[in-house]
Formats: C-alpha cells, sequence, structure tokens
C-alpha cells in the first residue's frame, strides 16, 4: 500500500477564452498514493461541489494513455514528471508529503485556454483534416504479408502512429511549434507503401495548415521528445524535413 | 516562395546559410594557424588574398550569408515569439536533454555579431578597407597602406592587450555555444539524419567545432603572451583601447 500525502495544489482558474485567469490554492488531505490524478482532481471537484463553487474543468476521456485528453501542465512538464506517461497515467505517489503541486493548462497561442485547464485543440484536428489520411483506393484486405514491409520500416511506421495528438509537443516548446506531432503524423504514412502514394502531397498540405494556424518554427531545441508521453522521436522530424525539401526540389 | 512562406524553408536558409558560415570559419582558422609558426607565411597569405578580386567576391558573399542569417534569426524568432503566446508558464522546468544553446540561439548570436563588428573594426578596416579605398583612387595615409598586408602586426598588437584578449575569447565561447547546437541542427533541418546518425553527427559537429574554436583561441593565446613567431614581433603602439593603460 501506498502511504497517504497531504499536499498544496495551485490551478489556474480561468473563466472563459478572454477572462484574466489566476492561480488559486487549495490544500489536499489524506490523498492516497494510489490516486490518479485525474482521481485527486475529482476528490477536489467534489469538495468543492458540496461547498457550492464552481468544479475545476479540465479535459479527460479514457484515463488509460490513448485519447490524449488529458492536457494537463503539471510542476513545469506537460503530462507532469512521469516520462512516457499521460496525466491520466500519473500517480500521486509521485509526489511528496507536504509538496505544492503546480497545475496550469497548455499555453500556446495555437491553443487558446477555453475554461480553467481546457484548452482548444481543434488546431491538430484541421492539420490533420489537411492530409493526415490515405485517400487512394488500397483494395480489399490483403493476405497478410503480401506486401513486404521490413521489421524496422514496420516498427518506425507503428512507433510515429503512437502518437496520441494530445499537443504535450506544443505545449513543451518555447517556439509553440508542431513539428512533432506533424512530422509523426507524416512519417506513419510515409514509411508504408500504401501511405508513399500520396507523401509529397500530404506533406505539403499537412505542412501548409500547420504554418497557417501560426505554429512557430522548430529550432530543435528537444523539448517535445523529452515531454511527449508516447516518446514520439524527432527523427520524424528529420524526415518531415527530408519529405518536405524533396518534394518541394520536385516542384 | 517555400524558402520565405514555409517554417521548413525558412529553417532551411537559416541552415545552409550556417553551414556555409561553418566552412569559412574551417578556413579562416586554418589560415590564421598558420601566424603561430610564421609571420611572414601569414602575411603572404594577406597579400595573396588583399583587395583582389576572388576576396572582394568571397568577402561579398560572407557578408549577404551573415545578412541573410542575422535578417532570418529575428525573424524566425519573432514568429516563434508569437506562436507561443503571452501568456508563460508559472513552472518551468527544462528537460535533461535540452541544451542551453539550443535555447539562447538568438542571444548567442547577438554576442557573435558584436564580436564581428570588433574584428571588422581591428582588422578589416586596417587591412582590406583601406586598399579597396586606394584602388578606389581614395586618399589613404601612406603608413596604413604600407601595413595593409601586415595581419602578424595587426593579430600581434591587437592580443597583447588584454581587453581585446579576453572580448576575443567571450566572443569565441559564444561561437561555440552557438555552434554546439547549431551544427546537428543544421543537419537536421535539411533532413540529413536519423535516429542512428543523431549520435554521430552531434559527435561530428562537436569535434569540428570545438577545433575552430581552439584553433582561433591558440592565436589569441599566443599573441597574448608572445608565444611561437608572433614573439617575433616589437608592438610599438598597444592597441586603441589599451592606449590610455598599457
Ligand atoms: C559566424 C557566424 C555564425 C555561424 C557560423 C552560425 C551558424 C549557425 C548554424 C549552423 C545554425 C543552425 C541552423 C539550423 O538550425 O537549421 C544557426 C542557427 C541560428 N543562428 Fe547562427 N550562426 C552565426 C551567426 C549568427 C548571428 C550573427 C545571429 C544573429 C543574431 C545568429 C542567430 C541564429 C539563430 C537565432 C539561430 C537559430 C535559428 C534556428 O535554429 O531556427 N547566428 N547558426
Ligand atoms: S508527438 Fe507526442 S506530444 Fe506531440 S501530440 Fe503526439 S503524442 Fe502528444
Ligand atoms: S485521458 Fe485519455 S490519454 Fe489521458
Amino acid at each position: 500500500m501506498d502511504k497517504n500525502i497531504s499536499f498544496t495544489l495551485k490551478v489556474w482558474r480561468q473563466r472563459g477564452p478572454k477572462a484574466k485567469g489566476a492561480f488559486e490554492t487549495y490544500q489536499m488531505k489524506d490523498i492516497p498514493g494510489d490516486t490518479s490524478f485525474l482521481e485527486m482532481l475529482d476528490i477536489l471537484n467534489e469538495q468543492l461541489v458540496n461547498e457550492n463553487k464552481e468544479p475545476i474543468v479540465f479535459d479527460h476521456d479514457c484515463r488509460e494513455g490513448i485519447c490524449g485528453m488529458c492536457s494537463l501542465y503539471v510542476n513545469g512538464h506537460p503530462h507532469g514528471p512521469a516520462t512516457g506517461a499521460t496525466t491520466c497515467q500519473l500517480y500521486m505517489r509521485r509526489f511528496k508529503d507536504g509538496d505544492t503541486i503546480t497545475v496550469e493548462p497548455w499555453r500556446s497561442a495555437g491553443f487558446p485556454v477555453i475554461r480553467d485547464l481546457m484548452v482548444d485543440r481543434t488546431a491538430f484536428d484541421k492539420i490533420q483534416q489537411a492530409g493526415g489520411y490515405v485517400s487512394i483506393n488500397t483494395g480489399g484486405m490483403p493476405d497478410a504479408n503480401a506486401i513486404p514491409i521490413g521489421k524496422d520500416v514496420a516498427e518506425e511506421a507503428m512507433d510515429a502512429a503512437a502518437c496520441i495528438g494530445c499537443g504535450a509537443c506544443v505545449a513543451a516548446c518555447k517556439n509553440g511549434s508542431a513539428m512533432l506531432f506533424v512530422s509523426a503524423k507524416v512519417s506513419q504514412f510515409a514509411l508504408l507503401p500504401q501511405g508513399k502514394v500520396e507523401a509529397k502531397k500530404r506533406v505539403k498540405a499537412m505542412v501548409a495548415k500547420m504554418d497557417e494556424l501560426g505554429f512557430g518554427n522548430c529550432t530543435n531545441t528537444r523539448a517535445c521528445e523529452a515531454e511527449c508521453p508516447k516518446c514520439v522521436s524527432i527523427s520524424n522530424i528529420a524526415r518531415l524535413n527530408r519529405e518536405f525539401i524533396k518534394a518541394k526540389m520536385k516542384d | 516562395m517555400w524558402l520565405f512562406n514555409s517554417s521548413v524553408g525558412r529553417k532551411v536558409v537559416m541552415s545552409v546559410s550556417g553551414i556555409a558560415l561553418v566552412l569559412f570559419l574551417l578556413f579562416h582558422m586554418s589560415m590564421n594557424l598558420v601566424a603561430i609558426f610564421s609571420t611572414e607565411g601569414y602575411n603572404m597569405i594577406c597579400e595573396f588574398l588583399g583587395a583582389n578580386w576572388y576576396a572582394l567576391v568571397g568577402t561579398a558573399g560572407l557578408a549577404a550569408l551573415v545578412v541573410v542569417h542575422f535578417v532570418y534569426a529575428f525573424m524566425l524568432t519573432i514568429q516563434n515569439r508569437k506562436a507561443r503566446g503571452s501568456q508563460r508558464y508559472a513552472v518551468v522546468e527544462k528537460p535533461k536533454n535540452v541544451s542551453w544553446a539550443s535555447q539562447n540561439m538568438l542571444v548567442l548570436g547577438i554576442i557573435v555579431i558584436l564580436g564581428l563588428g570588433l574584428h571588422l573594426f581591428n582588422f578589416w578596416a586596417n587591412m582590406q578597407l583601406p586598399e579597396v579605398l586606394h584602388k578606389l583612387g581614395m586618399h589613404v595615409e601612406d603608413a596604413v597602406m604600407a601595413d595593409v598586408a601586415n595581419g602578424s602586426g595587426y593579430i600581434a598588437k591587437t592580443f597583447t592587450c588584454p581587453v581585446y584578449a579576453a572580448l576575443y575569447t567571450v566572443w569565441l565561447a559564444a561561437l561555440w555555444f552557438h555552434l554546439t547546437h547549431g551544427f546537428w541542427s543544421a543537419i537536421q533541418t535539411l533532413g540529413v539524419n536519423n535516429k542512428v546518425w543523431f549520435c554521430r553527427w552531434k559527435a561530428i559537429g562537436n569535434v569540428i567545432v570545438t577545433l575552430i574554436i581552439l584553433g582561433f583561441f591558440a592565436v589569441v593565446v599566443a599573441g597574448y603572451f608572445g608565444l611561437g613567431a608572433l614573439g617575433t614581433i616589437e608592438v610599438a603602439a598597444p592597441a586603441a583601447c589599451c592606449a590610455p593603460c598599457c
């Protein structure tokens, strides 16, 4: 059994997109170590509701690290101090008795705050809609291994496809750049024969959308890959650059 | 034009101009090392370059590279600050793999360009510039003209001054930080990278960049302490900044 801990929680509260926000402080008592971070917020919200106060608004859905909704910036890290894990996979045993835990929303011009800790991440959907799909007819389900794909290539494509579109890379980036996300989406297709057909069109469309939406220019600081809950590598960014430069050279 | 309109294109411009400048630095450093071994040899190189057409074309090319790199650096930084937004985090913790240099490229670059200004004032303004002015038919003092290829003399004169030696050391340190991030970053931007080559490029970059900076620094040290061939030069008048104190 994990020990129970008591700590101070500083949470960003903001009534709406235009409202001025501020931190509010809450004292949390005797929270068991095996409580997840989001369950801890549930406990707090229940208290707030019982006291007739507005509960804290935060995004969440699957609570098992696959939907990418739980966009919380905890103690200076997107998804908190754990590596390779989302906020919903973060447990209170990571923190010590008497700690002060600061919770902020993603802060980037591309992800405006909707309320409290919830931000608007439709920009990612727009980038995805610009080309993150295969639109050719690939026919019916082929026999297994009818199209041979090298093990290492398949692995790299799978690693890129692990991206859950959570936006931690943008939240971590001092340049507000979405390159890690876009490069993962470009790579998962560019590596495979079904995706190669439209690779040039795709990379140009997705980069153009990313730029149009005002995301920054990547300067390779590597903060994104350090904070990515799915450990997506910046080698994908090199591939994106390569694909983009090749496509533009062809024009 | 994609080199201007797209984020990846803008980075390509930064990258190509940066790499070209690194290649120039490699050449410049190798040339400077000669001064430690033979002052006549070094002055011969200065004479050979001087204000000949190829040296002037080279200088103009370099100036263009610096201007492009500088203008794009500011453009990128302004866009990135805008993309980041005005709301800052209350708590920031830098992940271990993020190098300090990578987050301070603009500041480092500004130190580099200030150092470049000083360098042009110490050397170029006494060497190539008067020769060009002379060629254009303007009046240049005979004493100045006599020394336009005396690179060794100017090295000795500049670096015997402790203030200049210190300023050049700071300049070289800033350049080292700028390039330890810049080199592999430029390769990454050009897309010539993957998981295996990532560490290799970083190592190659660190070796090249450290050699460049050490080479330049050796000349500063030799000038300051009067080592090697540079020790044979009598410095009559100390460099301007030291005149009051030395
Ligand atoms: C001899 C002088 C210089 C050399 C050799 C040099 C080299 C480089 C290289 C190789 C890069 C990496 C490019 C990339 O990541 O794609 C770079 C980036 C950068 N340089 Fe320089 N640089 C020099 C001077 C300057 C100056 C004067 C400034 C102006 C303030 C500057 C500002 C920057 C900035 C802000 C970046 C980061 C931009 C980015 O990564 O997108 N540099 N430099
Ligand atoms: S690349 Fe990583 S950090 Fe960025 S959106 Fe995908 S999973 Fe999240
Ligand atoms: S709630 Fe789905 S990833 Fe965290």
